[in-house]
């Protein structure tokens, strides 16, 4: 952590960690910590947007805590919720015990730091400092985006039984967007944001020879231009980078060693996920995947 | 933290001012943390300060390219990173949407005059409100005042406290609590409803000339009614996100805001293709899931009806419901021969009218309890034809 003093260094670390981030997102992550402000990621799917905060957990050597937004999201789970079960069975064996003899202590008792259970954000900040993943936070609705501004700018959660739970280290925040929903501009306005693109080929290759050292070197090119070109095709959901190690780790499993259009065409649905677009390259023929070669 | 020196704040102030001319809503706070970025970055370095301003300024995908452009315009030089993969990704979402004008293959079966005035052409006129006739207006206002159209609802993961439901464990144990550990009484809650997202697809090409305002002022009363659960986009030879214009309260500065806001008015249509930059750039996304989506259209397809019945079985499999609504319905003897229309119908939930007032009354009804397979209506529009087949994979 004391080591990442400028973004060359945060890029240098998360390199030796398997992440290959770019010159914008090792800014961007760079500030993030340097500035204790939230980072806010857009970008297709599958452009490594989780897999930066699991990489910059381990970077920084901190706890990661993830919350998968979903309609619906409550503040009981995602912040914090009362251990009702407990309360009440505290109670009982209070007056089993005979020991309520004084209420006001009693109920003081029964809001006690013991009873409480703490949910992803609150986790967070409690287990300072840590590295805090909201995921997909557009598919959340609005009523949660409020419960995240208090959390985000003052790195606290007002408990009105308990007080007040601050961060000592305010955590490392990243949220993630697939842009399914436009988030409120109250919330975006506290973040840096950053638009993720998909990589370069070179970046692309180095990646995949990274996380999949099993593929050879001529396979992992030939994924990587085959995929470049899938991205190019105005499919329905162009293949990211996770599609892009999907298809190469299943052209490894199948003892590939080399991309040859049979097990290309054989393994396509490792890399496009609609009826539609398998249909519109298979229909294209293996020229599309390989090139004018 | 440092503060940075005063030619480089003054650098930075002028450089916000610049880019809040370009569009990009770079607010006094934003700088304040852009100034931070840079003072821990080296100032200097172009490529920093091009990263510390990008992080810090912009909020979204329509903001970068406006960064990228104001960026060499003040600071002098290049952008640090071209975009190398400019073309290749698919399209940031952008509010007018040009297509490429294709030389559309003339339809040789498309009989009449309607086929002849959809021309290819993209005519890029400024659509003016004022040349209706006061009567005319005054007709309209009057009949567009009396619509009050009700958003369909579905049933939201939130819940709300209610006599009956399920027993809201929390409230019911706080309540406990507070007469010494006895459960007297039981907190019940059940879902909330939220209105269901609508979204019109208004076709404002040249052969939708006469019916394009009414629908228009159609669409107002919509996004009044409902501003944030509506969606309005004209389709013609573009694709045009009109839904902030209309949200103006008054109806003919509303009207007057998208007129300049629309490209391609009284143009061409390629329904298929404008549909498609739809669901690429929007529907798919989420602005369709879910959604009863409206189609306003005759039908009147330039391009190959075929496009055009893929996109639509796509929309259906997205959208909770669709609707089209085809103004020539309401003509005694009407048939849905238009090779668009054929090929859009086997898509469609329910095909009504939209040419007269009693029309859009109905087409209020219908948006508010569409049928569809899943659940019958509750009740049957009047005239409305709802279209009942088998829906696959839902």
């Amino acid at each position: 952590m004391d080591q990442l003093t400028d973004p060359a260094a945060v890029a240098a670390a998360l390199e030796a960690t398997g992440y290959l981030p770019d010159e914008g997102l090792a800014t961007a992550a760079y500030l993030a910590l340097a500035l204790h402000r939230p980072l806010f990621l857009e970008g297709e799917a599958g452009v490594g947007k989780t897999a930066l905060a699991h990489a910059l957990a381990e970077v920084t050597g901190r706890p990661l805590y993830r919350l998968q937004c979903y309609e619906g999201l409550e503040a009981s789970s995602a912040l914090y919720d009362w251990d009702f079960g407990r309360q009440l069975l505290h109670l009982r064996a209070a007056e089993a015990a005979g020991t309520a003899t004084d209420a006001a202590e009693l109920e003081a008792g029964l809001y006690d730091r013991r009873f409480l259970l703490a949910r992803p954000l609150l986790q967070a900040l409690e287990d300072s400092p840590a590295v805090l993943l909201i995921d997909e936070v557009d598919r959340a609705d609005d009523e949660f985006e409020a419960f995240l501004l208090e959390v985000l700018s003052d790195f606290a959660i007002t408990i009105p039984e308990l007080g007040t739970v601050r961060a000592q280290t305010p955590p490392l925040v990243l949220l993630t967007s697939n842009r399914t929903r436009e988030v409120h501009d109250a919330l975006k306005r506290r973040c840096l944001y950053h638009w993720l693109e998909h990589p370069d080929f070179a970046r692309e290759v180095a990646i995949l020879r990274r996380r999949l050292p099993e593929v050879t070197e001529t396979l992992a090119r030939q994924v990587a231009s085959a995929t470049a070109r899938l991205r190019e095709l105005d499919l329905l959901k162009p293949p990211g980078v996770a599609e892009a190690m999907d298809w190469a780790s299943a052209l490894h499993a199948l003892g590939a060693r080399e991309l040859d259009p049979d097990t290309a065409a054989r393994t396509l649905g490792a890399v496009l996920k609609y009826r539609e677009d398998g249909e519109r390259v298979r229909a294209a023929g293996p020229g599309v995947l390989f090139g004018a070669g | 933290m440092t503060q940075p020196p005063r030619d480089v704040v003054t650098s930075v102030l002028g450089f916000a001012r610049t880019l809040r001319h370009a569009g990009v809503a770079a607010s006094p706070e934003r700088v304040a943390v852009m100034l931070d970025a840079v003072a821990h970055l080296d100032v200097l370095d172009p490529v920093a300060v091009y990263w510390a301003g990008r992080l810090t300024l912009c909020g979204g995908p329509d903001d970068l390219d406006r960064y990228d452009a104001a960026f060499p315009a003040w600071f002098g030089g290049e952008v640090p990173r071209a975009r190398a993969s400019a073309p290749a990704v698919r399209p940031r979402v952008v509010r007018s949407a040009p297509l490429e004008t294709g030389a559309g293959t003339p339809d040789g079966e498309e009989p009449d005059d309607l086929a002849t005035r959809a021309s290819g052409a993209e005519a890029l006129r400024h659509r003016d409100v004022g040349e209706l006739t006061a009567a005319e207006r005054a007709q309209l206002r009057r009949l567009f005042a009396l619509l009050a159209p009700a958003a369909p609802m579905r049933p939201s993961r939130r819940r709300r406290p209610a006599p009956h439901g399920s027993v809201h464990v929390g409230r019911t144990v706080r309540g406990a609590l507070r007469s010494g550990g006895e459960v007297t009484r039981l907190v019940h809650h059940r879902a909330r409803p939220r209105p269901r997202r609508v979204v019109l697809l208004v076709d404002v090409s040249g052969s939708m000339t006469p019916y394009a305002d009414a629908l228009l002022r159609f669409a107002h009363a919509a996004v009044r009614a409902r501003p944030t659960s509506t969606e309005v986009f004209t389709i013609g030879t573009r694709l045009t996100r009109v839904t902030r214009e209309l949200r103006l309260r008054d109806a003919d500065r509303a009207l007057a805001a998208s007129g300049q806001a629309i490209p391609d008015w009284s143009g061409g249509t390629r329904i298929g293709e404008v549909l498609k930059a739809f669901l690429d750039r929007w529907g798919q996304r989420g602005t369709a899931r879910g959604a009863v989506v409206v189609v306003c259209s005759d039908g009147w397809e330039r391009g190959g009806a075929e496009l055009l019945g893929e996109q639509m079985a796509r929309l259906r499999r997205l959208a909770h419901a669709v609707v089209w609504v085809n103004p020539h319905k309401g003509r005694p003897g009407y048939e849905p021969l238009a090779a668009g229309m054929v090929a859009a119908l086997p898509s469609v939930d329910a095909f009504v009218s939209g040419h007269s007032m009693a029309a859009f009354e109905e087409l209020v009804d219908v948006i508010e309890h569409v049928p569809t397979p899943a659940a019958p209506p509750p009740r049957v529009p009047a005239q409305g034809r709802p279209l009942q087949e088998d829906r696959d994979a839902c």
